[in-house]
């Protein structure tokens, strides 16, 4: 089970990380994702400034998948915001458009989303 | 990626199409788990070849192994285009065996389905960045598209550079808001459907004619 912070009045709680876009990216991608579910299985809530790319988000879902197991880890919750623009073009993506988005990863069986568009992100994290 | 590898393939997928090199493009067939999108494969694959591809199910996870139907030729139009369909098994950041108990499994095949399940998940991962050349994103159009898994696989489609389809599924169900869907996603075409019903068939084949042919 996710290990829970202890205050001193002995009440559990939880974690949270937030980590800087400069921090990840000293990380390569693989290490970005066990930096993330390493936390995560923790039970930390990892928020991250800058998010993922697609590609290191399909690495983190491939990965979770193997990770989870009947007798403690059940997955991760994630959010993020979805992309307001359309499509970016070939050339915004040479001129390295900033895809960057605030990202909150977390055990799936502790936050729960309440209510997610494209601006607002509403969710429960409980220290089960 | 540099940007002369990014030039060379981005001039090659203007040459080639979206199409494999034996000519026949391969369309997954993704979204979250009990979206439809086996119903809907073995829709297209019944229509087209006579022949169902999978087993569906109410139970999430159903399918937990890709499957794929060669040569589906669809015509539209005048114009045919030869498919190869793959139903892959619905995609999801998290598993969890008490959900299968709670459909009625025992433990032991709960525990079975969820491990089973988890492989079919990177499996379907897999296949995206390895084997596909187009996408049809099947959505229930009775829920809330706003999810972190829409949110995440079609922006890996995209990056990709993957034609995609969204298919507004399940428009039988009373509380279905295909609008919804393709006010989520309009950078993308959305088809609304009924694939259990066969409801608007007719617009799907003219799309999947257009969008990969």
């Amino acid at each position: 089970m996710p290990e829970q912070v202890k205050h001193d009045d002995g009440e559990g709680g939880v974690q949270i990380d937030m980590i800087s876009a400069g921090r990840m990216d000293e990380m390569t991608s693989m290490e970005k994702i066990h930096f993330i579910l390493d936390g995560v299985r923790e039970g930390k809530v990892v928020i991250l400034e800058a998010g993922l790319s697609p590609d290191e988000e399909a690495k983190l879902i491939e990965v979770t998948m193997t990770e989870i197991s009947p007798d403690g880890f059940s997955g991760i919750e994630i959010e993020s915001y979805p992309k307001e623009s359309p499509k970016s073009g070939f050339l915004d993506r040479i001129l390295g458009e900033d895809e960057s988005k605030m990202t909150v990863i977390g055990p799936a069986n502790q936050i729960e989303t309440l209510h997610k568009d494209s601006e607002l992100i509403s969710a429960v994290v409980s220290a089960r | 990626m540099g940007i002369i590898t990014e030039i060379r393939n981005s001039i090659s997928q203007t040459v080639n199409g979206i199409f494999a090199d034996d000519g026949t493009a391969r369309i997954g067939i993704y979204g979250p788990p009990n979206a439809g999108k086996t119903t809907l494969a073995n829709r297209i694959a019944r229509d087209w070849t006579g022949e169902a591809m999978g087993a569906e199910s109410q139970i999430p996870h159903e399918t937990r192994r890709a499957q794929r139907k060669e040569d589906v030729t669809i015509e539209r139009n005048g114009n045919s285009v030869t498919l190869d369909i793959v139903d892959t098994p619905g995609v999801s950041t998290k598993v969890d065996y008490q959900e299968f108990v709670d459909f009625g499994m025992d433990e032991d095949d709960a525990i079975e389905r969820s491990r089973e399940a988890t492989e079919g998940v990177a499996e379907a991962m897999h296949w995206l960045k390895e084997d596909i050349d187009g996408v049809i994103y099947v959505l229930d159009s009775s829920l809330d598209p706003f999810t972190q898994v829409n949110t995440m696989l079609t922006g890996i489609i995209e990056s990709r550079d993957l034609p995609i389809l969204i298919i507004a599924n399940k428009v039988d169900l009373e509380d279905a808001s295909p609008q919804r869907i393709d006010q989520a996603f309009p950078q993308h075409e959305t088809v609304p459907l009924s694939g259990l019903e066969g409801d608007n068939t007719d617009e799907l084949y003219e799309k999947i004619a257009e969008q990969f042919g």
